[in-house]
């Protein structure tokens, strides 16, 4: 039974709303023109390639559903699962089951912690137990090398396969889009499937990135972290930008007492420090939510709903950067002598702002966008970790850090969970920073955007 | 010792741009003798800047020389280390620059900005350094200057911040200045200071002036040599004698015949056809021959090479293989003038006593505490199917006139009567509805155009708002036509603006203007931002588009050689109030107003000089103007009664008022 | 320029009054005491009395905007809200859920707060202007380059990483300085280098490459190719032209930030044990203690107000140009 979440209506929307825009962009040279400025730039490109990696993994786990339960034998009605799914858990059947007991590190085979084992012979013995799924396959443990080797092996036969294919796709999308530096694109896709091919690969085998203290494949959950940033990163803006557009044209088209009420406005929400206002909200939505258990048809529901709220929390929080700065570049404008033109032609306030201003601004409102993603990313993961963050049956880089980082105490140290969470987030918000750096460059390079949730104080 | 200061050999420069190497500078020479203004001249684009620049290596990042010899007294200053290139900036070839409110350095005092130049080059510092510094600043003509010296940029005037540059670059003696437009950027008032002053101190010290203009009166008027520039080469290059009496180049003498005059009132002035070529490619033959109507088939193909003419007069020209050309005929000035006397044809803008008041704010509760008022007072009247000039300086309010009479500001007094109704008292849809009437033409044409529009959109967009020219499909037709009267293509509709040049946007603007069948078009310096040969495109336009529509325009410009050539009457604006008003034969012909005078006087003239009225300082402030007459601290005329009241308006004839105390009711007949 | 200051001081007012009505909104309306009362007595203990005694030890006890029992003037003063927000504007926060008094505390917590943020915040202003200006210097060499390069990087990096990587390498590798905790005096010193440290790392890639931008837009201005006509050297242009210029814009958007040092940095105190103010914050949000998140709301805004102001007073004395006017 297919499930529909908020937020995957609001991600599929989003993809809409960009494939949309990007058909009226190919319709028209002049918005066309900063974007293929942008994809002239090998940073933008090879940043793109990584990205879409990330949402390609984002979609597929923005398509949920309840599996169907065992028929019963009378034939009764379909039974479903209280288990809300997504084709990612799907296509990862085999990391999302094997949970071994606890810690075990990256592609090994025994437990890091030592148990009682009970010999045969009826001794009991203090060691490190086999795992119950890591290397479960292999008949002797000194095979584990060669297994190893050859699924690398074989991974990386996969990834020169699909280069290989790639890099002749390349030759053709060239022959149509010659500006374009496809050899960055091609790089980037190396760099993404070398890594990911043998740890696909090796994922049927052993647990890649070791396990945590629950024994859940780490690298299951950072690829399902993925889905709550990138939600973070867009839904927020979905939020953040009607606001931000709307109050920031306003106060910069129509001045006087609609100025000074907006400004007193988002002076008043600027001058309570971020993350405080933010926990604050978090807080006051979580005691909601979890005071009305019957809203919500399951544990997702209700997990979804949190991550919902901690986006319009943080939109409503952070639109104040976006109207200021539309604000001013709206009084600008109205200077502007093609504005006063339509003025003098009689043509009215609402279309003055429709034609004129906005397809104006709207350059700073993509670069607004982009600019804040990586901003957002971080700061679910500072959120997280005070607690104020997603639900905790969410997997997101914010909660793997946050129960991840007490473990740095131990002897020897477990440091792959939060090798891990630092390296997709790296990544992620890397690629994000420089595509909107690129985007920046391309559209407006005047533009400043600060990140405007900056949640970490 | 040669008298050769500087000269500059096959001098070429190139500047990356994202589509392509642009050939900013094609391999020119010339040379500055010592105690000589020579004057590089053109229009925008044609790598006179660029030449300039490259001369001190200057050249922004993305430009380099790519080859070529500058020998300052003989030594490659382009062979030199860049530590001794900056020995030599400053000292013996020195620059300035053609803004000079973004020139100076806005956070240090004028002091400093002289005084590291002394310290730089002649190691001078403490009190000699200053008692220099204040010295310069005395040659450059700034009133107490000791009080100048610690004062910051923003508290000095356009012209007092050019003096400032001045002092600095003639601060260690050079022997050679690079003045770049220098006065571009100034009022003609102040323009003709800094003229006179550029022109005593190069006498003065004997230095050699390079002096970088796109204006061929300010050549007449300065220079000794003249070089043309077209397209990143010097295309002529002659004494001035030899230039203004016979110019040998197809395009020099397109110039001159594109600057509108009085004489040319009658006819329709020459213009260049198309635009400077692109400097991206390769040329094969003549850059100009595209554009020249004498051009003949081998221009196509041979690249012509300067041709030395009999003086030295030098021309890159094929004809003039042949020889030199004659002088250009007298132009032939036609007996019929067109009508100056008002009262043939009824009134159609009635504005009285129109005030613009801006309140300044200050104190704890922003209590109004003055007012700078832009606009005090003007009373005029625009006839049917006939021009008025607003003429004056910059600040004087001539701009707030037009934007209040259009509604574009909301007036603080006075009626704006037109069709029987006072549009200053109008508000709301009854305003809006009556904006079909006046329209408006900017002078930025890259500002008056929303780039995201499409130009069929751009011109629609009005008789939409305003419900003229029916449905959409009589819409359309509409833009059809309205584009042939501006003279652009009709496929022009898709396209957007930027895919237009200056000129080419401004018939996009007076087309978007007209698609409401107003009576009236306000013109805002619709030319100043243009060049020479292009603005004498858009003046033939406007008036042919006059003679065929019987527009009337209200032409606000302090240009006033384009007031000669277009007007029909005059009004001369200083602070906020008219001075002068009458038709154009009676205050550009015989000014009565001192003020007018002066700025008669102040306009660089091609042939012959007038004799000048030099005006002392600056445009005073609207927020705190002088009492009574605003002109009297400056007007060499002043009386001791001036500074009490602001005089009485004085009929001199039935088209003609002054507002000074020369001219006293009483006394008018007389004067008359 | 004084009534101009005494504007903004009143202007202040209405902000903190929209202050305090959104967080009486967010505190008591979307939840309302009852709500909060139960959360915080926990499941087990939660009966009609209890909840009683909870809301009128904390004044929660009167109706929460209008008071309709009241007579006169008390209808509108009889209320929470009134109660609550008189208080906050005498600086009166009350006492936290374990019956301490916010205000002293804040007070006693203030120090180690500043202890950590003023060196933070001096020794990453002046590494990353010198950074900036070193990139501008290089401008469009491989040291820029890689220097931009590097502050991406940098500012891609989430500052919990920053903390935790920092504690493990210098603290449990290297052993060079206690992983956390603090003692005031002396030995304070040893407990602050490391986050000091952190934290002036954590912030180099963002500033330097903000910096680094304004200098470059400096650099590109009028005045500077006047400066090079005059044929001073590269280094006389930077220091004695584009520093200036560059610097207005640096300090003033610095000053704003100075007063927001008392409320302590968040994750640095809480990572590393450090009694100030940014862990009271973080403690108080995860015990849910409202009291001390209100106080420190309140606090918060009051101090962004005072950077408000004094940036504005910072403006008219770098810029000539504001200060003559």
């Amino acid at each position: 039974m297919p499930v529909l979440l908020a937020t995957d209506v609001l991600v599929w929307l989003l993809v809409a709303a960009a494939a949309g825009y990007a058909l009226y962009c190919r319709r028209h040279a002049h918005l066309a023109a900063p974007w293929a400025r942008v994809f002239r730039s090998p940073p933008a490109i090879a940043s793109a390639v990584v990205l879409a990696f990330y949402v390609g993994v984002g979609l597929l786990d923005s398509l949920h559903y309840r599996p169907q339960l065992p028929q019963k034998a009378d034939g009764g009605q379909k039974a479903y699962s209280v288990e809300v799914l997504s084709v990612l858990d799907w296509s990862l059947a085999h990391l999302r089951g094997r949970n071994e007991k606890t810690y075990s590190a990256p592609l090994a085979i025994r437990s890091f912690a030592r148990e009682q084992v009970e010999l045969p012979g009826g001794k009991i013995a203090r060691e490190f137990p086999r795992l119950q799924f890591g290397g479960a396959h292999l008949a002797k443990e000194e095979h584990w090398a060669s297994d190893v080797g050859w699924r690398v092996f074989k991974g990386l036969g996969f990834a020169a396969a699909i280069l290989l294919a790639a890099a002749i796709g390349m030759r053709i999308l060239r022959v149509r889009w010659p500006e374009v530096p496809w050899h960055a694109a091609v790089w980037a896709l190396g760099g993404v499937l070398v890594l990911l091919m043998p740890a696909l690969v090796l994922s049927g085998g052993y647990h890649v990135l070791g396990t945590d203290k629950v024994g859940n494949d780490v690298f299951y959950q950072a690829l399902k972290s993925i889905r709550t940033s990138l939600v973070i990163g867009t839904v927020t803006t979905l939020v953040l930008l009607p606001l931000g557009i709307a109050l920031g044209i306003m106060a910069g088209y129509f001045r006087g007492w609609v100025d000074d009420l907006i400004q007193y406005v988002y002076t008043t929400l600027n001058s309570i420090p971020g993350v405080l206002l933010i926990a604050a909200s978090v807080l006051m939505m979580q005691v909601v939510i979890d005071r009305h258990p019957e809203w919500f048809a399951t544990a997702a529901h209700r997990a979804d709903a949190k991550l919902l709220v901690l986006c319009a929390i943080l939109g409503l929080t952070s639109w104040t950067g976006l109207a200021r700065l539309l604000r001013g570049e709206t009084l600008k404008l109205s200077e502007l002598e093609y504005i006063q033109a339509a003025h003098a032609l009689g043509v009215r306030g609402g279309r003055v702002i429709s034609r004129h201003i906005l397809p104006n601004v709207a350059h700073i409102v993509i670069i607004a966008m982009v600019m804040d993603f990586s901003g957002l990313v971080l700061a679910e993961a500072v959120l997280s970790y005070v607690g104020v963050g997603v639900d905790p049956s969410t997997s997101s880089f914010g909660t793997m850090i946050n129960s991840a980082r007490m473990e740095m105490s131990r002897e020897p140290v477990v440091w792959w969970a939060l090798a891990t969470a630092f390296c997709f987030m790296f990544v992620l918000v890397l690629a994000a920073n420089l595509f909107a750096d690129a985007v920046r460059d391309g559209f407006d390079p005047r533009v400043r955007v600060g990140a405007l949730a900056k949640a970490a104080a | 010792m040669s008298d050769i200061s500087l000269a500059v050999e096959g001098l070429a420069t190139r500047i990356d741009t994202t589509a392509g190497e642009l050939r900013a500078v094609d391999g020119i020479d010339f040379e500055l003798r010592r105690g000589e203004c020579f004057a590089l001249v053109g229009e925008s684009g044609c790598g006179k800047s660029m030449t300039a620049l490259s001369l001190l290596r200057l050249l922004p990042e993305a430009g380099r020389i790519a080859s070529g010899r500058v020998l300052l007294e003989g030594h490659d200053l382009l062979a030199l280390p860049e530590a001794a290139m900056r020995a030599v900036r400053g000292r013996r070839v020195a620059m300035i620059f053609q803004e000079p409110s973004t020139a100076l350095n806005p956070v240090l005092t004028v002091g400093r900005q002289i005084l590291e130049v002394i310290d730089r080059h002649l190691g001078i510092g403490g009190e000699e350094a200053k008692v220099r510094a204040l010295a310069l600043l005395d040659s450059v003509g700034i009133p107490d200057a000791a009080r100048r010296f610690d004062e910051y940029p923003f508290q000095l005037s356009g012209g007092l911040k050019q003096r400032v540059m001045i002092a600095a670059a003639l601060a260690a003696d050079p022997e050679v200045l690079v003045a770049d437009e220098p006065t571009t950027a100034l009022d003609v008032t102040i323009q003709a200071q800094i003229l006179e002053l550029l022109a005593r101190l190069q006498a003065e010290r004997g230095m050699a002036l390079l002096l970088i203009t796109h204006d061929l009166a300010i050549v007449a008027q300065m220079a000794h040599r003249v070089a043309v520039m077209y397209a990143g080469q010097i295309v002529e290059l002659a004494t001035r004698e030899q230039f203004f009496r016979a110019p040998q180049h197809p395009y020099s003498r397109k110039l001159f015949d594109a600057v509108p005059t009085p004489e040319k009132r009658s006819g329709e002035l020459a213009v260049i056809p198309g635009q400077v070529p692109s400097l991206l490619g390769e040329f094969r033959g003549c850059r100009f021959a595209e554009r020249c109507d004498e051009a003949f088939e081998r221009c196509k193909w041979v690249a012509p090479s300067l041709v030395a003419l009999p003086g030295g007069h030098l021309s890159r020209c094929l004809l003039r293989e042949k020889g030199p050309a004659a002088p250009p005929g007298e132009v032939t000035v036609l007996a019929g003038k067109r009508s100056s006397t008002a009262g043939e044809s009824d009134v159609l803008l009635d504005v009285a006593d129109l005030k613009v008041h801006f309140p300044i704010r200050r104190g704890l509760f922003k209590r109004t505490v003055g007012h700078v008022k832009a606009v005090d007072g003007v009373s005029l009247q625009i006839r049917e199917g006939r021009t008025l000039a607003l003429v004056g300086e910059s600040g004087c309010g001539k701009t707030t006139v037009g934007k209040a009479i259009l509604r574009l500001l909301a007036p603080t007094g006075g009626t704006v009567r037109y069709g029987g109704a006072d549009l200053a008292a109008l508000s709301g849809e009854d305003l809006r509805l009556r904006r079909r009437a006046m329209q408006i033409v900017f002078q930025d044409p890259y500002a008056s155009l929303n780039p995201r529009m499409r130009v069929g959109d751009i011109l629609a967009e009005g008789m939409r708002a305003l419900g003229v020219g029916g449905d959409e499909a009589g819409r359309a037709a509409r833009i059809g036509v309205l584009l042939d009267q501006v003279g652009l293509p009709r496929d022009a509709v898709e396209r957007y603006p930027h895919e237009f040049s200056g000129g080419q946007r401004q018939r996009i603007a007076i087309a978007r203007a007209l698609a409401v069948e107003p009576r009236l078009i306000i013109c805002d310096e619709p030319t100043s931002a243009l060049d020479v040969s292009v603005q004498a495109q858009i003046l033939n336009l406007l008036r042919e588009l006059q003679a065929r529509l019987g527009l009337a325009y209200l032409f606000i410009t302090h240009n006033l050689s384009v007031v000669e050539y277009l007007a029909h009457d005059v009004a001369v604006m200083y602070l906020g109030r008219i001075v002068e008003q009458g038709t154009v034969d009676e205050v550009l012909g015989s000014p009565r107003h001192p003020y007018t005078e002066a700025l008669l006087s102040a306009v660089p003239q091609i042939e012959g000089q007038r004799r000048m009225v030099r005006l002392s300082g600056d445009l005073p402030s609207p927020a705190n103007p002088p009492a009574g007459c605003h002109f009297h601290p400056r007007c060499p005329k002043a009386l001791p009664e001036c500074a009490r009241d602001w005089p009485e308006t004085a009929r001199l004839s039935p088209t003609r008022t002054v507002n000074c105390l020369l001219y006293r009711a009483s006394s008018a007949a007389s004067i008359n | 320029m004084f009534a101009y200051i005494v504007r903004r001081v009143l202007y202040a007012v209405p902000i903190l009054v929209g202050v305090n009505l959104l967080t009486f909104l967010l505190f008591f309306v979307v939840n309302t005491p009852e709500d909060m009362a139960r959360m915080q007595l926990g499941a087990k203990r939660v009966t009609p009395e209890a909840i009683e005694k909870w809301k009128a030890e904390r004044g929660y006890d009167k109706p929460l905007l209008w008071n309709a029992q009241a007579g006169g003037a008390g209808k509108a003063t009889q209320t929470v809200f009134f109660q609550k927000s008189v208080r906050l504007f005498a600086f009166d926060f009350g006492a936290s859920e374990d019956k301490r008094d916010i205000a002293s505390e804040i007070g006693e917590r203030m120090w180690p707060s500043l202890a950590l943020a003023v060196p933070v915040f001096l020794v990453g202003l002046a590494v990353c202007v010198s950074f900036a200006l070193l990139m501008a210097f290089f401008r469009a060499t491989y040291l820029d380059l890689w220097g931009v390069v590097l502050c991406v990087a940098m500012m891609s990096i989430s500052t919990l990483f920053y903390i935790i990587g920092g504690q493990y390498l210098l603290s449990k590798l290297l052993h060079l300085v206690p992983i956390s905790g603090y003692q005031g005096g002396a030995d304070a010193l040893r407990f602050l280098f490391l986050p000091v440290f952190i934290g002036v790392v954590a912030g180099i890639g963002a500033s330097s490459r903000w910096y680094r931008t304004l200098f470059l837009e400096e650099m590109g201005r009028d005045y500077v190719r006047t400066a090079r006509a005059k044929g001073l050297a590269e280094r006389a242009v930077l220091f004695g032209h584009v520093l200036q210029n560059a610097l207005i814009p640096i300090l003033t958007g610095v000053v704003a930030v100075i007063p927001l040092l008392f409320m302590g940095s968040l994750l640095t105190e809480s990572f590393f044990g450090i009694p100030g103010l940014g862990s009271y914050t973080i403690d108080a949000i995860q015990a849910q203690d409202f009291a001390v998140v209100r106080a420190m709301v309140f606090i918060g805004s009051v101090f962004y107000i005072v950077g408000l102001i004094l940036t504005d007073i910072s403006y008219t004395l770098v810029d000539p140009r504001i200060r003559l006017q």
